[in-house]
């Protein structure tokens, strides 16, 4: 029980309050073992990372026993994944491994990496369209959904209409000082409000954060018991 | 400029292309690009981990250097795997709470410092009507937000600016969103025009 | 005329789709070279890396985005780079998740290519003028940490290069040896940069960011917590024009190519918008 339940909330407790005291003492023990912590938690927090993938993995493996709806769509994930790290571990990250230089001799140090080339050939140009395929739908949206429907609605979709044509070069041709103008409302109103969210985000993180550290909010742990 | 004719532009392009078929409408193209996608994503991510930490911050220290002190943290990575042991799970909020703890001490003292800040930004140093809109904007937003007390009689009408002012902020986000959204697809024809097919300098 | 109206109501997404792409390219195969103005944020980065860092001073770049969002943050590093190139200040590059330090190379090896290919008399070099710090994981942590030792944080560079054996790490041990920092990302990392970096470690620092979250950071300029911002394409794209201007690039540069798409992918959301109310109005005042 204790080490179910109270020796994570101590250890919580214990860090939290340590990290909090240390900020306030810069002395040199204290400025030590903070080094050694914030090393320390390098490395665990890339186990998480570990975790994550782990259970990415172990889902697609499940689908494929299933033999559930569209179970070839994981196998395609696991044999990009497995070659992308084959050829990752194997190659090299950003400067190509010695075992990778002994198979391919004409490969130099400062050569590019195979995982280099699978990153910017496959990901980069995949992961960048898919997110332009926004421009799109937000296209489609601005005609079909974005009306003047109230008066809030309506300051809503004046100020969109004078920051999206302001913004642009264009702007200056219907008005000369339109980058002025969308300059004060980003630095004026539009800031207020912002700041006003970002304080309340602010205070909101603070409260959070001392309720961890007092115990009070237990939800990271996970359910159960 | 000419048309490219290296194979991995013509990779990237052809990859490019199956992801915009998307928008005429789904198919076998689009769903097999998205699934390398997810795959080689996973894949790099794991792969830099293994290079610059497990090999860079655990292997070298412990084996060529022999700081053993590596341990400590090496366990509690370790321990996060006892999720995969149904008796055990619970060991894992150990790290977790390590992790979290820490997290937590280390944002309250620079989370207060931010929030003084930006008050101390709020407070007009002279009165110009932009620093009185500011000062206005940032405490009928901040009361807007204040659920505990009901939003009649003269909170009422302060939260009524609070929202106008939020219906600004939210529009200049909009109208920035529009923008960005744009950039996204002017990188993309940017590639295909120029890289790929060499139309454009 | 209402035929027109409930057949423009219903019309197929497929169209819109159709006529915003046509008018975003257009403008690629006939530049029309918009003017631009010069926002007061891109010209205050711009006149504080100009002026304020000396001739071997150090700047630090962190590339926290991924590709979803390159489009508008790479030509920001790009021509962040060349700036220092051409005022002979060391750059560091570094990436809090894996896909930032994947981009950075690519920015490396592009930017060291065109440079060294139009400055052949101030050539520069991996490891004596530029760097990427290897990847470590744990975002705020490893800001905390370059604090209070940069060489135990990262140990390497990207390549596995001890970072000692480095002639651009001459003297560079903390933030106190960085002139400057810009943090290029579309995501709330820029706060943990603000709050851990500049607050703990009176760091200096600009911010690059997406159009979408432009908006949030004017809070910060106005605070004082960074004293310049590039937003968007566009932020990129003056940033580019400044460069031009004080005889740094010769040609324009990707951004501002993009610029005259922009202003026209602009003005087709707004007829979007304009013709979108038009059809709600009048559907309304025949419904009432």
């Amino acid at each position: 029980m204790f080490l179910k339940k109270q020796l994570p909330l101590l250890v919580a407790m214990f860090m939290g309050t340590m990290m909090i005291i240390q900020f306030f003492i810069p002395h040199p023990f204290s400025k030590n073992v903070y080094s050694t912590i914030l090393d320390w938690l390098m490395i665990v927090t890339a186990f998480t990372l570990l975790i994550a993938v782990q259970s990415t993995v172990q889902m697609h493996i499940t689908k494929i026993r299933r033999k559930v709806t569209d179970w070839q769509s994981s196998v395609i994930v696991l044999t990009a994944l497995g070659i992308t790290v084959f050829v990752g571990i194997l190659g090299g990250a950003y400067a190509p491994t010695n075992i990778l230089m002994k198979i391919f001799p004409n490969v130099q140090p400062g050569s590019d990496t195979p995982l280099m080339y699978l990153y910017i050939y496959f990901q980069t140009p995949m992961q960048a369209t898919i997110f332009s395929l926004l421009a799109f739908y937000m296209a489609s949206a601005a005609f079909r959904a974005f009306r003047a429907r109230s008066f809030d609605a309506t300051m809503l979709l004046i100020t969109a209409s004078i920051v999206t044509i302001g913004r642009v070069p264009i702007g200056q041709f219907f008005y000369a000082n339109m980058p002025e103008v969308v300059e004060w409302i980003l630095n004026y109103p539009s800031m207020a409000a912002q700041r006003g969210i970002l304080i309340g985000v602010n205070l909101g993180m603070i409260a959070t954060s001392l309720k961890i550290i007092l115990g009070i909010e237990r939800g990271y742990l996970g359910g159960g018991k | 400029m000419a048309i490219s004719t290296s194979i991995w532009i013509w990779i990237a392009a052809l990859l490019t292309l199956s992801i915009y078929s998307f928008l005429y409408k789904d198919n076998p193209f689009y769903k097999f690009s998205e699934k390398i996608l997810v795959g080689i994503s996973i894949g790099y991510t794991v792969s830099i981990y293994f290079h610059n930490t497990i090999i860079a911050k655990v292997w070298n220290p412990l084996v060529h250097d022999h700081n053993f002190l590596v341990i400590v943290p090496l366990i509690l990575g370790l321990l996060m795997f006892s999720r995969l042991f149904k008796g055990k799970a619970y060991l894992s909020r150990i790290p977790i709470a390590f992790v979290v703890g820490t997290g937590c001490g280390m944002s309250i003292p620079s989370s207060f410092e931010n929030l003084f800040k930006q008050v101390q930004g709020t407070m007009p140093q002279v009165f110009t009507i932009g620093n009185i809109i500011i000062l206005i904007g940032v405490l009928s937003t901040l009361i807007y937000f204040f659920f505990s007390v009901e939003h009649k009689g003269i909170i009422g009408k302060v939260t009524r600016v609070g929202i106008t002012f939020i219906m600004i902020g939210f529009g200049a986000a909009f109208g920035a969103t529009i923008m960005a959204r744009i950039s996204l697809f002017i990188g993309r024809i940017q590639f295909l025009l120029g890289d790929w097919l060499g139309i454009i300098s | 005329m209402m035929k027109i109206i409930n057949y423009l109501d219903h019309i197929d997404k497929r169209w819109i789709y159709l006529v915003l792409a046509i008018a975003v390219i257009f403008p690629f195969l006939f530049p029309i070279g918009c003017p631009m103005k010069i926002t007061p944020p891109v010209s205050n980065m711009y006149n504080y890396i100009n002026d304020s860092i000396p001739e071997g001073g150090v700047m630090l770049v962190s590339v926290d985005y991924d590709p979803s969002t390159m489009a508008e943050l790479h030509p920001m590093g790009k021509a962040l780079i060349t700036h220092c190139f051409s005022k002979n200040i060391r750059v560091f590059l570094m990436g809090l998740y894996p896909p930032g330090v994947g981009l950075a190379q690519d920015m490396i090896s592009n930017t060291l290519e065109e440079w060294n290919k139009s400055n052949p008399d101030n050539i520069k070099i991996l490891g004596n003028d530029i760097s990427l710090f290897a990847f470590v994981p744990g975002v705020s942590v490893v800001i905390l940490k370059m604090g209070e030792d940069i060489r135990g944080t990262f140990n390497t560079d990207a390549y596995g290069n001890d970072l000692d054996s480095l002639p651009i790490m001459a003297g560079v041990n903390t933030y106190n040896d960085i002139d400057y920092m810009v943090d290029l990302a579309g995501s709330s990392v820029i706060l943990s940069w603000i709050i851990y970096a500049n607050g703990r470690y009176n760091q200096k620092m600009g911010i690059g960011t997406t159009a979408v979250s432009m908006a949030e950071y004017y809070a910060y300029l106005n605070s004082g917590q960074a004293n310049g911002m590039l937003g968007g394409l566009k932020g990129a794209a003056e940033y580019e024009a400044l460069l031009i201007k004080n005889n740094v690039s010769q040609d324009r540069n990707q951004a501002s190519i993009g610029m005259d798409a922009q202003s026209s992918g602009h003005l087709t959301y707004i007829i979007f918008i304009i013709v979108g109310n038009i059809i709600y109005f009048i559907k309304r005042k025949k419904e009432k």
